[in-house]
């Protein structure tokens, strides 16, 4: 119930949770759990934990390469939860495991469901995952306690809208624009359409990704929506310091200047 | 697409998927959800064309005028006679224009795109045969063309990337993963979902997402229908053996389909087994595989302990990929088809002989169904048997150089 009560918090403080998303186990996985306390410290609310996949059709070239590098350093599955546990036992973050189905098939549904409770993770996003074949999966990560969480898109009409909102418990991710995962210059304006549209179809608190990656795209953001989601942004900060002693710092340091920009901005 | 005969199956054996794509529990549409609108609106306009008498009639008149259809169902003679057992027919989609079956469903999908008011087709290719086919739609009907294709496929068929752009088609090289046939359908799913106002992606196999694997079948179906036809008017019975290559599975499936109500017809699909039977040497999904989700559907796939997907190896471009399209998986699992895998060498050594015997140099997909049938022919005297010599071997050349390079070395023959 982590995510829950993170929302709650943050409606009554007026503002938005700043969520971020990193690749686990890029660079490696030992190092990920102080990437995660990095983030925390820079005021990162709530934290995507992506496990890296080998074909990852969503994503555009920034998180594919971490998806590359996460691989070549060894991560599967079993690491991610690895990861989340270490992550656990020094800080209360609310963590969501974000994956392509395949890994999360293979490793076995119920048994992902049950190992991601226990190890301290809170709920899941499968980014290949339509609402037309979640049924089962669903019901198993539910069945263990663990929020689902799905993707809504510029593209959804209002029947789909309501059906991602059935699906979703803790928040419902909004996907700000067409086109992969990735940084760009605007916030395009269907976006407005989109928030009062899920608005509509759901109370629950909505948080939305896909391209933002500046303190003032983020500001602009949180105007609209619960939360706002910085992937690639993150993900690119980690990949130029990959063999920098200063990495963490520089995580955290960018995760101020979007947490700074987020405070006082409400929706 | 004929739709002159009624599809059907044999009890238990479902020739149509339910209303969400699943041939059994195959299939389905696992797509993000910014992908399933626009799939939903794809399939939407394909039922109403299929209904459509003016749609048909112009795509039936495009493949009779175009490509070239009804292909030649050829008794091929002298490799009967050689092997000493079945009678081996040959349907010859070789001899279509643009010198494969790739272009059946790319006229479909093309006039279907136009119909969607799309001004943008997208595609991925693995030998390039499709890439050829949709290129050359698109310069048909004017619309803007680009191909997604491998760097490793792009080296290993040079001529057909060549061909699409004298066409007028963008190819652009893929150099992520293994740089084949499956991150040029991921990197070309990128743009989809980038482009979905104006572009339509053309798939080129029984893969993917529903619509496709249904949608695709139908526009290839006209082979089986053909062949079907013709070897009663040359035999006045059916065959007792259907093969074909599958790499994703079109022309197979388009071959297979209209015989599944035919209990007694064998239907027998190739993989391709490359060098070796270890993950990453092979193409062969229902002897080294495992289902899982991979392209938008759920069906056999080679991948490892930890759900990632595998590397394969084909010497043919065209088999090189790592799921097998989901009608198949279902066909294997009901055990109406089977599934065997012909490596790399006896595929090679298939083509010369079919070159050597009939005259026919096919391309090297299809030589890996013509090496099964001479392997089982010689035992099975009295049959009939059909090869779906899928393409021809125009686009191989280049390879069957570097693997016969006795023939290749220099001088006039009267020499030696």
């Amino acid at each position: 119930m982590r995510i829950k009560a993170l929302f709650q918090r943050l409606r009554e403080q007026k503002r938005p949770a700043l969520v971020a998303y990193i690749t686990a186990g890029d660079p490696s996985p030992d190092r990920t759990a102080d990437l995660v306390a990095a983030l925390e410290r820079g005021g990162v609310d709530l934290v995507e934990l992506g496990v890296p996949f080998s074909d990852p059709i969503a994503d555009g070239p920034v998180i594919q390469s971490a998806s590359e590098r996460a691989l070549a350093a060894g991560t599967s599955v079993a690491s991610v939860l690895e990861i989340a546990e270490q992550i656990r036992t020094r800080s209360e973050i609310p963590l969501l495991l974000f994956s392509y189905l395949n890994p999360i098939l293979r490793f076995g549904v119920d048994a992902l469901a049950r190992e991601a409770k226990r190890r301290g993770i809170d709920g899941c996003l499968l980014t290949d995952l339509s609402v037309e074949e979640a049924d089962k999966t669903v019901e198993a990560i539910r069945a263990a306690g663990l929020d689902t969480v799905f993707l809504a898109s510029p593209t959804s009409p209002q029947r789909r809208l309501e059906l991602v909102a059935k699906y979703s418990t803790g928040f419902v991710y909004l996907v700000s624009r067409t086109g992969v995962t990735g940084e760009r210059q605007n916030i395009e304006a269907s976006l407005e359409t989109l928030v009062r549209n899920m608005r509509q179809a759901t109370d629950a608190p909505l948080a939305v990704g896909f391209g933002i990656s500046t303190p003032e795209q983020a500001a602009e953001v949180g105007r609209l929506a619960d939360g706002v989601v910085v992937g690639s942004a993150f993900v690119r900060v980690i990949e130029q310091n990959l063999h920098s002693s200063d990495l963490e710092a520089k995580l955290e340091a960018f995760a101020r200047s979007l947490s700074k920009a987020l405070h006082g901005v409400a929706a | 697409m004929t739709g002159t005969e009624k599809p059907g199956a044999p009890a238990g054996v479902a020739a149509q998927p339910d209303a969400g794509g699943h041939f059994g529990p195959y299939g389905g549409r696992f797509v993000p959800e910014t992908l399933m609108a626009p799939i939903e609106a794809l399939e939407a306009a394909y039922l109403e064309a299929k209904a459509d008498p003016a749609f048909q009639a112009e795509l039936d008149d495009l493949l009779t005028h175009y490509a070239g259809r009804p292909t030649p169902l050829y008794y091929a003679r002298r490799l009967s006679e050689s092997l000493g057992g079945a009678k081996i027919y040959l349907k010859r989609e070789d001899l279509l224009h643009t010198g494969a079956h790739k272009i059946n469903n790319c006229l479909g999908q093309v006039l279907l795109a136009r119909r969607m008011g799309k001004t943008r087709v997208i595609a991925e290719t693995g030998a390039g045969q499709h890439g050829v086919a949709t290129a050359t739609v698109c310069a048909l009907f004017g619309m803007e063309c680009v191909v997604y294709m491998g760097e490793e496929d792009m080296r290993r068929q040079r001529l057909n990337v060549f061909r699409m752009r004298l066409l007028g088609a963008r190819v652009c090289g893929v150099a992520s993963g293994s740089r084949t046939l499956k991150d040029a359908i991921s990197e070309a799913m990128r743009d989809w979902v980038t482009n979905i106002s104006t572009t339509h992606y053309l798939l080129g196999s029984a893969l993917g997402s529903h619509p496709y694997p249904m949608m695709v079948r139908d526009f290839h179906r006209v082979i089986g229908v053909e062949a079907r036809r013709q070897i009663l008017e040359a035999e006045d019975r059916l065959p007792d053996a259907i093969y074909a290559c599958v790499g994703g599975g079109s022309n197979a499936i388009g071959i297979f389909h209209p015989f599944l109500e035919d209990t007694a017809v064998k239907l027998i699909g190739i993989e391709a087994g490359g060098q070796g039977a270890n993950l990453g040497e092979h193409a062969a999904r229902f002897s080294g595989g495992s289902p899982g989700v991979l392209h938008g559907a759920f069906s056999y796939l080679l991948q490892n302990d930890d759900g990632q997907i595998s590397l394969t190896h084909s010497v043919s471009a065209g088999l090189d990929y790592a799921m097998i399209g989901p009608e198949h998986a279902y066909l294997h699992d009901q055990h109406r088809a089977e599934y065997t895998s012909i490596g790399d060498e006896e595929a090679l050594e298939a083509a010369r002989r079919l070159a050597r015997t009939e005259g026919i140099i096919p391309a090297l997909e299809s030589s890996h169904a013509v090496a099964e049938a001479i392997r089982r022919a010689p035992r099975a005297k009295g049959e009939i048997h059909i090869v779906n010599l899928s393409g021809r071997g125009d686009k191989d050349i280049d390879i069957y150089r570097e693997n016969f390079v006795e023939l290749d070395a220099q001088g006039p023959d009267y020499a030696h």
